[in-house]
């Protein structure tokens, strides 16, 4: 299982803070679970479309799209940071 | 040591600078910085949310590496979040140090990097509604200065 979690307007869109949900078959890197997450719900998709303007944490750190995505990890989804 | 915290509580300013200077004489400078809430265009207020189990890990990383280039003798880097209001202090970044190009610098690399990679979103209210406030490119080019590569850049 992976922990997802959301904040600011990727949040909103997806309806949810956050969710825990099965590693998909075949998702082996950042991008691939964000392809995967986009067709779960019309919210989903409307949070994950524009790919430029999402950035990801996997266990707290920040990462590329194409850094590993395994099992037992939490995965953060935000739009760019805008604070001080 | 730079300490920093993350608060719903307003920010003492006062209180965290006059605790860099309290019982000692090594300081020769203290260099602060105070952001605030504006009321551009009618806001109302401003929310800042952030991801706790992040935020503070992100804050002790930055303030490590603001030790490892400047020798600052003490600091404190104090963030609000939660709704405030226009003329309350959003964050305070204070640096002392035994000169002031160390406190300058090292107070300046902090709000910077803080800009670009510390898990914070602000939201802004106002009369017709409430928006998300968009990041700055220009914040990405401050950091940039550090020679850091933003760490929010594919």
């Amino acid at each position: 299982m992976i922990e997802l979690v959301y904040f600011a307007w990727v949040r909103e869109r997806i309806g949810v803070d956050g969710e825990i949900l099965p590693l998909p078959p075949g998702a082996a890197t950042v991008g691939d679970l964000l392809d995967w997450l986009a067709t779960r719900s019309p919210g989903h998709a409307a949070a994950l479309s524009e790919r430029a303007a999402i950035r990801v944490a996997v266990d707290q750190s920040f990462v590329c799209f194409d850094a590993p995505v395994t099992d037992g990890v939490e995965v953060a989804i935000f739009p760019p940071v805008t604070g001080g | 040591m730079i300490a920093v915290r993350v608060q719903a509580e307003p920010i003492d300013s006062a209180a965290a600078i006059s605790a860099l200077t309290a019982g000692r004489d090594d300081v020769g400078a203290v260099v602060s910085f105070t952001g605030f809430v504006r009321a551009d265009d009618g806001l109302v207020a401003l929310t800042l949310e952030h991801y706790p189990a992040m935020t503070e890990r992100a804050l002790a990383t930055i303030a490590a590496e603001a030790e490892a280039r400047w020798p600052v003798t003490g600091g404190s880097v104090v963030h609000r979040v939660g709704r405030m209001l226009p003329g309350e202090a959003i964050v305070l970044v204070a640096v002392a140090s035994a000169h002031r190009a160390a406190a300058f610098d090292a107070a300046a690399f902090l709000m910077d990097w803080l800009k670009t990679r510390a898990p914070f979103w602000k939201s802004e209210e106002r009369a017709g509604g409430t928006t998300w406030v968009t990041a700055k490119a220009s914040d990405d080019t401050a950091a940039a200065r550090w020679e850091l590569v933003p760490a929010q850049s594919d």
